[in-house]
Protein backbone atom coordinates (compact mmCIF):
# COMPACT_ATOMS: atom_id res chain seq x y z
CA UNK A 1 0.00 0.00 0.00
CA UNK A 2 1.65 3.24 -1.33
CA UNK A 3 1.09 6.50 1.45
CA UNK A 4 -1.32 8.15 2.36
CA UNK A 5 -2.27 11.57 0.17
CA UNK A 6 -6.30 12.47 2.26
CA UNK A 7 -6.36 11.45 6.60
CA UNK A 8 -9.30 11.34 7.97
CA UNK A 9 -8.25 11.15 12.26
CA UNK A 10 -11.34 11.57 14.18
CA UNK A 11 -12.89 14.05 12.46
CA UNK A 12 -16.09 15.62 14.06
CA UNK A 13 -17.45 18.64 12.35
CA UNK A 14 -20.24 20.73 14.27
CA UNK A 15 -22.24 23.33 12.59
CA UNK A 16 -23.21 26.60 14.55
CA UNK A 17 -26.78 26.98 13.74
CA UNK A 18 -26.67 31.03 12.91
CA UNK A 19 -30.69 31.13 12.58
CA UNK A 20 -30.96 33.05 15.88
CA UNK A 21 -30.31 36.43 13.45
CA UNK A 22 -32.90 36.33 11.09
CA UNK A 23 -35.56 36.33 14.39
CA UNK A 24 -34.57 40.04 14.52
CA UNK A 25 -33.53 42.17 16.94
CA UNK A 26 -37.24 42.74 19.01
CA UNK A 27 -37.87 38.82 18.71
CA UNK A 28 -33.99 38.81 21.01
CA UNK A 29 -34.52 41.19 22.95
CA UNK A 30 -37.76 39.87 24.32
CA UNK A 31 -36.81 36.38 24.86
CA UNK A 32 -33.59 37.49 25.99
CA UNK A 33 -32.63 34.23 28.32
CA UNK A 34 -34.44 31.84 25.93
CA UNK A 35 -32.85 33.43 22.77
CA UNK A 36 -29.57 33.19 24.36
CA UNK A 37 -29.63 29.96 25.49
CA UNK A 38 -30.75 29.05 21.93
CA UNK A 39 -27.31 31.22 20.50
CA UNK A 40 -25.58 29.01 22.28
CA UNK A 41 -26.84 25.57 22.16
CA UNK A 42 -28.19 25.47 18.42
CA UNK A 43 -25.66 22.92 17.08
CA UNK A 44 -25.70 20.51 14.27
CA UNK A 45 -23.28 17.73 14.08
CA UNK A 46 -22.44 16.93 10.70
CA UNK A 47 -19.82 14.14 11.03
CA UNK A 48 -18.84 12.00 14.57
CA UNK A 49 -15.66 10.62 15.10
CA UNK A 50 -14.49 9.57 11.36
CA UNK A 51 -11.45 8.24 10.64
CA UNK A 52 -10.28 6.73 6.79
CA UNK A 53 -7.10 7.14 4.98
CA UNK A 54 -6.97 7.36 1.17
CA UNK A 55 -3.40 6.20 -0.47
CA UNK A 56 -2.07 7.14 -3.42
CA UNK A 57 -3.66 6.60 -6.52
CA UNK A 58 -6.97 5.37 -5.10
CA UNK A 59 -10.09 5.63 -6.49
CA UNK A 60 -12.59 6.17 -3.50
CA UNK A 61 -16.20 6.32 -3.73
CA UNK A 62 -18.49 7.57 -1.04
CA UNK A 63 -22.06 6.70 -0.76
CA UNK A 64 -24.81 7.06 1.73
CA UNK A 65 -28.44 9.03 2.00
CA UNK A 66 -29.02 12.31 2.07
CA UNK A 67 -27.38 14.27 4.77
CA UNK A 68 -24.93 11.32 5.99
CA UNK A 69 -21.87 13.97 5.60
CA UNK A 70 -20.77 13.38 2.26
CA UNK A 71 -20.40 16.98 1.02
CA UNK A 72 -18.95 18.26 4.53
CA UNK A 73 -16.84 15.66 3.97
CA UNK A 74 -15.81 16.39 0.38
CA UNK A 75 -15.75 20.09 2.28
CA UNK A 76 -13.11 19.21 4.71
CA UNK A 77 -10.56 17.51 2.18
CA UNK A 78 -11.13 20.73 -0.45
CA UNK A 79 -10.14 22.63 2.58
CA UNK A 80 -13.16 25.19 2.64
CA UNK A 81 -14.73 24.00 5.99
CA UNK A 82 -12.22 23.31 9.33
CA UNK A 83 -12.52 20.14 11.95
CA UNK A 84 -14.39 20.89 14.88
CA UNK A 85 -12.22 17.85 16.52
CA UNK A 86 -9.25 16.15 14.76
CA UNK A 87 -7.41 16.55 11.93
CA UNK A 88 -7.45 16.52 8.70
CA UNK A 89 -4.51 15.99 6.47
CA UNK A 90 -4.26 16.36 2.20
CA UNK A 91 -1.02 16.33 0.23
CA UNK A 92 -1.28 17.75 -3.00
CA UNK A 93 -2.90 19.71 -5.24
CA UNK A 94 -6.29 19.61 -4.57
CA UNK A 95 -8.97 20.44 -7.98
CA UNK A 96 -12.68 20.44 -6.55
CA UNK A 97 -15.30 19.64 -9.29
CA UNK A 98 -17.61 22.73 -9.43
CA UNK A 99 -21.00 21.82 -9.80
CA UNK A 100 -22.08 22.85 -12.78
CA UNK A 101 -21.47 25.82 -13.95
CA UNK A 102 -21.17 27.06 -10.35
CA UNK A 103 -18.55 29.83 -11.13
CA UNK A 104 -19.66 30.37 -15.05
CA UNK A 105 -20.67 33.69 -15.68
CA UNK A 106 -24.03 33.61 -17.68
CA UNK A 107 -22.98 37.01 -19.54
CA UNK A 108 -19.76 36.15 -20.40
CA UNK A 109 -19.17 33.75 -23.72
CA UNK A 110 -17.81 29.78 -23.16
CA UNK A 111 -14.01 31.26 -23.86
CA UNK A 112 -13.99 33.29 -21.44
CA UNK A 113 -15.85 31.19 -18.83
CA UNK A 114 -12.95 28.79 -19.50
CA UNK A 115 -10.42 31.11 -18.95
CA UNK A 116 -12.17 32.10 -15.85
CA UNK A 117 -12.92 28.59 -14.67
CA UNK A 118 -9.48 27.46 -14.84
CA UNK A 119 -8.24 30.30 -12.77
CA UNK A 120 -10.38 29.73 -9.84
CA UNK A 121 -9.63 26.11 -10.01
CA UNK A 122 -5.92 26.77 -9.56
CA UNK A 123 -4.40 26.92 -13.33
CA UNK A 124 -1.97 30.18 -14.13
CA UNK A 125 -3.83 32.12 -16.62
CA UNK A 126 -0.97 31.17 -19.25
CA UNK A 127 -1.83 27.16 -18.50
CA UNK A 128 -5.57 28.04 -19.23
CA UNK A 129 -4.55 29.80 -22.21
CA UNK A 130 -2.39 26.80 -23.50
CA UNK A 131 -4.92 24.16 -23.44
CA UNK A 132 -7.78 26.70 -24.30
CA UNK A 133 -8.11 25.40 -27.49
CA UNK A 134 -7.80 21.07 -26.33
CA UNK A 135 -10.87 22.12 -23.74
CA UNK A 136 -13.26 23.48 -26.49
CA UNK A 137 -12.50 20.57 -28.94
CA UNK A 138 -13.22 18.27 -26.04
CA UNK A 139 -16.35 20.19 -25.02
CA UNK A 140 -17.37 19.80 -29.04
CA UNK A 141 -19.38 22.99 -28.05
CA UNK A 142 -18.20 24.38 -31.75
CA UNK A 143 -19.60 27.93 -32.86
CA UNK A 144 -21.33 28.33 -29.62
CA UNK A 145 -17.82 28.77 -27.60
CA UNK A 146 -18.06 32.45 -28.53
CA UNK A 147 -21.62 32.88 -26.99
CA UNK A 148 -22.70 34.05 -23.98
CA UNK A 149 -23.33 30.56 -21.48
CA UNK A 150 -26.61 31.99 -20.83
CA UNK A 151 -28.10 30.86 -24.39
CA UNK A 152 -26.29 27.36 -23.82
CA UNK A 153 -28.72 24.31 -22.65
CA UNK A 154 -27.70 22.83 -19.22
CA UNK A 155 -26.02 20.02 -21.62
CA UNK A 156 -23.87 22.18 -23.11
CA UNK A 157 -23.14 23.67 -20.06
CA UNK A 158 -22.17 20.37 -18.24
CA UNK A 159 -20.00 19.55 -21.22
CA UNK A 160 -18.20 23.38 -20.74
CA UNK A 161 -17.71 22.52 -16.76
CA UNK A 162 -16.60 18.77 -17.33
CA UNK A 163 -14.14 19.83 -20.35
CA UNK A 164 -12.45 22.34 -18.04
CA UNK A 165 -12.07 19.59 -15.07
CA UNK A 166 -10.58 17.24 -17.53
CA UNK A 167 -7.57 19.32 -18.24
CA UNK A 168 -6.24 20.33 -15.19
CA UNK A 169 -3.37 18.77 -13.63
CA UNK A 170 -4.29 17.57 -10.11
CA UNK A 171 -3.34 15.51 -7.71
CA UNK A 172 -6.90 14.67 -6.26
CA UNK A 173 -9.73 15.27 -7.90
CA UNK A 174 -13.13 15.60 -5.69
CA UNK A 175 -16.14 15.02 -7.42
CA UNK A 176 -18.79 15.49 -6.26
CA UNK A 177 -22.58 13.78 -8.28
CA UNK A 178 -21.79 15.45 -11.64
CA UNK A 179 -21.42 12.85 -14.12
CA UNK A 180 -24.94 11.92 -15.09
CA UNK A 181 -24.78 15.31 -16.79
CA UNK A 182 -24.61 15.73 -20.94
CA UNK A 183 -25.87 12.96 -23.35
CA UNK A 184 -24.78 9.34 -23.19
CA UNK A 185 -22.01 10.00 -25.66
CA UNK A 186 -20.25 12.52 -23.76
CA UNK A 187 -20.85 10.44 -20.62
CA UNK A 188 -18.62 7.96 -22.00
CA UNK A 189 -16.04 10.34 -22.55
CA UNK A 190 -16.07 11.60 -19.47
CA UNK A 191 -15.68 8.05 -18.44
CA UNK A 192 -12.62 7.57 -20.49
CA UNK A 193 -11.38 10.78 -19.37
CA UNK A 194 -11.90 9.31 -15.74
CA UNK A 195 -10.13 6.32 -16.32
CA UNK A 196 -7.28 8.13 -18.06
CA UNK A 197 -6.87 10.15 -14.56
CA UNK A 198 -6.64 6.91 -12.51
CA UNK A 199 -4.16 5.61 -14.97
CA UNK A 200 -1.69 8.46 -14.55
CA UNK A 201 -1.97 7.84 -10.76
CA UNK A 202 -4.69 10.79 -9.60
CA UNK A 203 -6.46 10.06 -6.70
CA UNK A 204 -10.31 10.57 -6.76
CA UNK A 205 -12.76 10.60 -4.25
CA UNK A 206 -15.95 10.33 -5.98
CA UNK A 207 -19.65 11.49 -4.21
CA UNK A 208 -22.58 9.69 -5.91
CA UNK A 209 -25.66 7.90 -5.88
CA UNK A 210 -25.37 6.26 -8.38
CA UNK A 211 -24.69 2.72 -7.51
CA UNK A 212 -23.14 1.35 -11.27
CA UNK A 213 -20.55 4.77 -10.97
CA UNK A 214 -19.17 3.07 -8.39
CA UNK A 215 -18.97 -0.06 -8.99
CA UNK A 216 -17.00 0.31 -11.97
CA UNK A 217 -14.77 3.76 -11.36
CA UNK A 218 -14.06 3.01 -7.71
CA UNK A 219 -11.73 0.11 -5.89
CA UNK A 220 -13.09 1.12 -2.69
CA UNK A 221 -16.11 2.59 -1.47
CA UNK A 222 -17.09 4.05 2.48
CA UNK A 223 -20.45 4.16 3.15
CA UNK A 224 -21.23 7.26 5.13
CA UNK A 225 -24.27 6.35 7.82
CA UNK A 226 -25.48 8.70 10.61
CA UNK A 227 -22.90 11.20 10.26
CA UNK A 228 -19.90 7.78 10.73
CA UNK A 229 -18.36 5.70 8.50
CA UNK A 230 -20.95 2.73 8.53
CA UNK A 231 -19.03 0.15 5.88
CA UNK A 232 -15.60 1.14 4.24
CA UNK A 233 -14.70 -1.97 1.62
CA UNK A 234 -14.74 -3.45 -1.88
CA UNK A 235 -17.08 -1.75 -3.69
CA UNK A 236 -19.67 -5.08 -4.45
CA UNK A 237 -19.62 -5.72 -1.14
CA UNK A 238 -20.43 -2.67 0.39
CA UNK A 239 -23.49 -1.26 -2.48
CA UNK A 240 -24.99 -5.23 -1.67
CA UNK A 241 -25.34 -4.15 1.91
CA UNK A 242 -26.48 -0.45 1.68
CA UNK A 243 -28.61 -1.80 -1.12
CA UNK A 244 -30.75 -3.93 0.58
CA UNK A 245 -30.22 -1.75 4.13
CA UNK A 246 -32.58 0.83 1.72
CA UNK A 247 -34.95 -2.10 1.11
CA UNK A 248 -33.79 -2.45 -2.63
CA UNK A 249 -32.86 -5.93 -4.53
CA UNK A 250 -28.99 -5.85 -4.94
CA UNK B 1 6.22 31.55 -3.17
CA UNK B 2 6.88 33.25 -6.53
CA UNK B 3 3.90 31.07 -7.92
CA UNK B 4 1.15 31.21 -5.62
CA UNK B 5 2.23 35.53 -6.38
CA UNK B 6 1.49 34.80 -9.86
CA UNK B 7 -1.21 32.91 -8.90
CA UNK B 8 -3.05 35.53 -6.85
CA UNK B 9 -2.30 38.12 -9.64
CA UNK B 10 -3.77 36.19 -12.30
CA UNK B 11 -7.41 35.58 -10.37
CA UNK B 12 -7.12 39.15 -9.51
CA UNK B 13 -6.51 40.31 -12.82
CA UNK B 14 -9.60 37.29 -14.60
CA UNK B 15 -11.83 38.34 -11.79
CA UNK B 16 -11.44 42.11 -12.55
CA UNK B 17 -11.70 41.59 -16.17
CA UNK B 18 -15.06 39.50 -16.19
CA UNK B 19 -16.53 42.04 -13.80
CA UNK B 20 -15.73 44.83 -16.17
CA UNK B 21 -16.70 43.24 -19.07
CA UNK B 22 -20.00 42.09 -17.48
CA UNK B 23 -20.60 45.17 -16.48
CA UNK B 24 -20.12 46.96 -19.99
CA UNK B 25 -21.60 43.92 -22.11
CA UNK B 26 -25.00 44.66 -22.12
CA UNK B 27 -25.14 48.40 -21.67
CA UNK B 28 -25.02 50.96 -24.32
CA UNK B 29 -23.89 53.67 -23.14
CA UNK B 30 -20.96 51.93 -21.23
CA UNK B 31 -18.24 53.90 -19.64
CA UNK B 32 -20.48 57.75 -19.75
CA UNK B 33 -22.62 55.68 -16.93
CA UNK B 34 -19.73 55.44 -14.38
CA UNK B 35 -19.43 59.25 -14.78
CA UNK B 36 -23.23 60.04 -15.31
CA UNK B 37 -23.84 59.34 -11.63
CA UNK B 38 -21.56 61.83 -9.96
CA UNK B 39 -22.30 64.65 -13.03
CA UNK B 40 -25.43 64.09 -11.84
CA UNK B 41 -25.21 64.47 -8.19
CA UNK B 42 -22.97 67.54 -9.26
CA UNK B 43 -25.83 69.04 -10.83
CA UNK B 44 -28.37 68.32 -8.15
CA UNK B 45 -26.42 69.82 -5.60
CA UNK B 46 -25.22 72.89 -7.54
CA UNK B 47 -28.47 73.35 -8.31
CA UNK B 48 -29.44 73.32 -4.49
CA UNK B 49 -26.37 75.37 -2.68
CA UNK B 50 -25.76 78.02 -5.82
CA UNK B 51 -28.75 78.65 -7.48
CA UNK B 52 -31.41 77.99 -4.96
CA UNK B 53 -29.13 78.93 -1.37
CA UNK B 54 -26.43 81.25 -2.79
CA UNK B 55 -23.88 79.54 -1.06
CA UNK B 56 -20.22 81.63 -1.68
CA UNK B 57 -17.87 79.39 -2.81
CA UNK B 58 -16.24 80.11 -5.51
CA UNK B 59 -16.69 77.62 -9.17
CA UNK B 60 -18.76 75.81 -7.29
CA UNK B 61 -19.45 73.17 -10.01
CA UNK B 62 -15.57 72.48 -10.17
CA UNK B 63 -15.48 72.54 -6.29
CA UNK B 64 -18.29 69.77 -6.04
CA UNK B 65 -16.61 67.71 -9.24
CA UNK B 66 -13.22 67.56 -7.57
CA UNK B 67 -14.83 66.04 -4.69
CA UNK B 68 -16.94 64.30 -5.80
CA UNK B 69 -15.59 61.83 -8.26
CA UNK B 70 -13.60 60.47 -5.53
CA UNK B 71 -15.86 60.35 -2.85
CA UNK B 72 -17.67 58.24 -5.47
CA UNK B 73 -14.63 55.55 -5.56
CA UNK B 74 -14.83 55.56 -2.06
CA UNK B 75 -19.00 54.94 -1.64
CA UNK B 76 -19.73 52.42 -4.36
CA UNK B 77 -16.98 50.25 -3.54
CA UNK B 78 -17.89 50.05 -0.30
CA UNK B 79 -21.64 50.22 -0.70
CA UNK B 80 -21.27 46.78 -2.41
CA UNK B 81 -18.51 45.68 -0.10
CA UNK B 82 -21.01 44.15 2.07
CA UNK B 83 -22.25 41.97 -0.57
CA UNK B 84 -19.12 40.68 -1.76
CA UNK B 85 -19.07 37.12 -0.86
CA UNK B 86 -22.32 37.09 -0.27
CA UNK B 87 -22.68 37.19 -4.52
CA UNK B 88 -20.04 34.53 -4.63
CA UNK B 89 -21.42 31.85 -2.54
CA UNK B 90 -20.88 29.18 -5.02
CA UNK B 91 -17.68 29.16 -5.25
CA UNK B 92 -17.09 30.00 -1.94
CA UNK B 93 -18.46 26.97 -0.57
CA UNK B 94 -16.52 24.49 -3.10
CA UNK B 95 -12.93 25.84 -3.48
CA UNK B 96 -10.25 26.91 -1.33
CA UNK B 97 -8.94 30.41 -3.13
CA UNK B 98 -7.80 33.58 -1.14
CA UNK B 99 -10.97 35.09 -0.79
CA UNK B 100 -9.40 38.09 -0.16
CA UNK B 101 -9.32 38.66 -3.75
CA UNK B 102 -13.16 38.97 -3.92
CA UNK B 103 -12.97 42.10 -2.71
CA UNK B 104 -10.03 43.19 -4.17
CA UNK B 105 -11.38 43.08 -7.55
CA UNK B 106 -14.62 45.10 -6.47
CA UNK B 107 -12.88 48.18 -5.73
CA UNK B 108 -9.98 47.66 -8.16
CA UNK B 109 -12.75 47.80 -10.79
CA UNK B 110 -14.47 51.04 -9.01
CA UNK B 111 -10.60 52.60 -9.12
CA UNK B 112 -10.27 52.13 -13.12
CA UNK B 113 -13.68 54.01 -13.20
CA UNK B 114 -12.26 56.70 -11.40
CA UNK B 115 -9.43 56.78 -13.08
CA UNK B 116 -11.50 57.28 -16.37
CA UNK B 117 -13.45 59.84 -14.99
CA UNK B 118 -10.59 61.94 -14.17
CA UNK B 119 -10.12 63.50 -18.08
CA UNK B 120 -14.01 64.71 -16.93
CA UNK B 121 -12.19 66.50 -13.97
CA UNK B 122 -9.48 68.18 -16.58
CA UNK B 123 -12.67 69.07 -18.82
CA UNK B 124 -14.26 71.35 -16.18
CA UNK B 125 -10.73 72.93 -15.17
CA UNK B 126 -10.18 74.49 -18.58
CA UNK B 127 -13.41 75.46 -18.95
CA UNK B 128 -12.97 77.23 -15.44
CA UNK B 129 -9.79 78.82 -17.29
CA UNK B 130 -7.78 76.39 -15.05
CA UNK B 131 -5.30 73.57 -16.13
CA UNK B 132 -3.96 70.37 -14.66
CA UNK B 133 -0.80 71.04 -12.75
CA UNK B 134 2.26 68.74 -12.99
CA UNK B 135 2.13 67.72 -9.58
CA UNK B 136 -0.38 65.41 -10.22
CA UNK B 137 1.81 62.92 -11.38
CA UNK B 138 3.39 61.57 -8.13
CA UNK B 139 0.33 62.86 -6.29
CA UNK B 140 -2.30 60.94 -7.35
CA UNK B 141 -0.81 57.89 -7.46
CA UNK B 142 0.00 58.39 -4.19
CA UNK B 143 -3.59 59.41 -2.84
CA UNK B 144 -4.72 56.39 -5.09
CA UNK B 145 -2.46 54.29 -3.03
CA UNK B 146 -3.97 55.40 -0.03
CA UNK B 147 -7.12 55.23 -0.63
CA UNK B 148 -7.35 52.15 -2.45
CA UNK B 149 -5.80 50.64 0.74
CA UNK B 150 -8.33 52.52 3.09
CA UNK B 151 -11.25 50.93 0.95
CA UNK B 152 -10.13 47.23 1.09
CA UNK B 153 -9.31 47.76 4.65
CA UNK B 154 -12.81 48.99 5.51
CA UNK B 155 -14.50 46.48 2.68
CA UNK B 156 -12.25 43.51 4.39
CA UNK B 157 -14.15 44.44 7.48
CA UNK B 158 -17.74 45.13 5.87
CA UNK B 159 -17.75 41.83 3.89
CA UNK B 160 -16.74 39.64 6.70
CA UNK B 161 -18.81 40.80 9.15
CA UNK B 162 -21.98 41.03 6.96
CA UNK B 163 -21.93 37.14 6.76
CA UNK B 164 -22.78 36.75 10.12
CA UNK B 165 -24.80 40.12 10.78
CA UNK B 166 -26.93 41.02 8.17
CA UNK B 167 -28.29 43.56 9.56
CA UNK B 168 -24.93 45.65 8.68
CA UNK B 169 -25.95 46.10 5.19
CA UNK B 170 -28.34 48.05 5.86
CA UNK B 171 -26.11 50.14 8.25
CA UNK B 172 -23.65 50.46 5.77
CA UNK B 173 -25.34 52.65 3.70
CA UNK B 174 -26.83 55.11 6.23
CA UNK B 175 -23.41 55.19 7.67
CA UNK B 176 -22.26 56.10 3.90
CA UNK B 177 -25.04 58.97 3.93
CA UNK B 178 -24.16 60.57 7.28
CA UNK B 179 -20.17 60.27 6.30
CA UNK B 180 -21.23 61.85 3.26
CA UNK B 181 -22.26 65.11 4.81
CA UNK B 182 -19.57 65.25 7.48
CA UNK B 183 -16.65 64.78 4.79
CA UNK B 184 -16.22 68.55 3.75
CA UNK B 185 -17.24 67.53 -0.18
CA UNK B 186 -20.00 70.05 -0.65
CA UNK B 187 -18.16 72.18 1.72
CA UNK B 188 -14.91 73.60 2.44
CA UNK B 189 -13.37 72.73 5.68
CA UNK B 190 -13.19 76.28 6.31
CA UNK B 191 -16.81 76.78 6.04
CA UNK B 192 -16.86 74.07 9.48
CA UNK B 193 -17.57 76.54 12.54
CA UNK B 194 -14.54 76.73 14.62
CA UNK B 195 -15.80 74.58 17.34
CA UNK B 196 -16.56 71.73 15.36
CA UNK B 197 -13.44 71.93 13.38
CA UNK B 198 -11.41 69.31 15.89
CA UNK B 199 -14.00 66.67 15.14
CA UNK B 200 -12.91 67.00 11.52
CA UNK B 201 -10.08 65.06 12.73
CA UNK B 202 -11.94 61.97 13.63
CA UNK B 203 -13.15 61.40 10.41
CA UNK B 204 -11.48 58.70 8.56
CA UNK B 205 -11.94 59.85 5.05
CA UNK B 206 -12.15 63.56 5.83
CA UNK B 207 -8.34 64.57 4.93
CA UNK B 208 -8.17 62.16 2.08
CA UNK B 209 -10.87 63.78 0.11
CA UNK B 210 -9.59 67.47 1.14
CA UNK B 211 -6.42 66.68 -0.46
CA UNK B 212 -8.06 64.94 -3.89
CA UNK B 213 -9.78 68.46 -3.86
CA UNK B 214 -6.64 70.66 -3.23
CA UNK B 215 -4.73 68.14 -5.76
CA UNK B 216 -7.36 68.97 -8.45
CA UNK B 217 -8.04 72.35 -7.86
CA UNK B 218 -4.65 73.76 -7.22
CA UNK B 219 -2.47 71.30 -7.63
CA UNK B 220 -0.77 71.41 -3.69
CA UNK B 221 -1.92 69.37 -0.93
CA UNK B 222 -1.75 69.89 2.44
CA UNK B 223 1.21 67.44 3.72
CA UNK B 224 -0.12 66.86 7.31
CA UNK B 225 -3.77 65.68 5.22
CA UNK B 226 -1.48 62.68 3.68
CA UNK B 227 0.40 61.75 6.84
CA UNK B 228 -3.30 61.25 8.45
CA UNK B 229 -5.02 59.74 5.67
CA UNK B 230 -2.21 57.17 5.56
CA UNK B 231 -2.40 56.30 9.26
CA UNK B 232 -6.43 56.36 8.52
CA UNK B 233 -5.65 53.91 5.87
CA UNK B 234 -3.10 51.64 7.57
CA UNK B 235 -5.48 51.40 10.49
CA UNK B 236 -8.19 50.28 8.25
CA UNK B 237 -6.05 47.62 7.22
CA UNK B 238 -4.81 46.13 9.98
CA UNK B 239 -8.37 46.07 11.72
CA UNK B 240 -10.38 44.84 8.26
CA UNK B 241 -7.43 42.21 7.48
CA UNK B 242 -7.79 40.91 11.60
CA UNK B 243 -11.41 40.20 11.75
CA UNK B 244 -11.37 39.01 8.39
CA UNK B 245 -8.50 36.12 9.19
CA UNK B 246 -10.41 35.88 12.37
CA UNK B 247 -13.97 34.96 10.12
CA UNK B 248 -12.61 33.48 7.28
CA UNK B 249 -12.47 30.05 7.58
CA UNK B 250 -16.14 30.09 9.24
CA UNK B 251 -17.60 31.95 5.23
CA UNK B 252 -18.10 28.10 3.88
CA UNK B 253 -20.07 27.26 6.95
CA UNK B 254 -22.62 30.43 6.84
CA UNK B 255 -23.15 31.07 3.54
Amino acid sequence: MSEPVIVFDKVTKIFPLYHHMTGGLKNFLFHLPKAWNTLKNSKFEALRDVSFTVAKGEALGIIGRNGAGKSTTLGLMAGVLKPSEGKVVVKGRISPFLELGASFHPDLTGAENIILNGVLLGMTRSQVRKKADEIIEFSEIGDFIDQPIRIYSSGMLARLGFSVVAHLDPDILLIDEILQAGDIEFQKKCFQRMWEFRKSGVTMVLVTHSMENVKTLCDRVIWFDQRTVRMDGNPQDVVALYRSSAGIGP
Amino acid sequence: MRKKIQYYLDLIIVLTHKELKVRYKSSFLGYLWSIAQPLCLAFVFFLAFKIVMRVQIEDYTLFLIAGLFPWQWFANSLGSSPLAFLNNVSIIKKVNFPRTVIPLTVILQDAFHFLLSIPVIVLFLFIYGKSPSPSWIYILPLLMVIQFFMIFGFSLLLSSVNLFFRDLERMASILLTLLFYFTPILYPETMVPQNFQPLLKFNPVAPIMMSWRNLFLTGAVNPGDIFVSLLYALAALVLGYRVYRSLSWRFAEIL
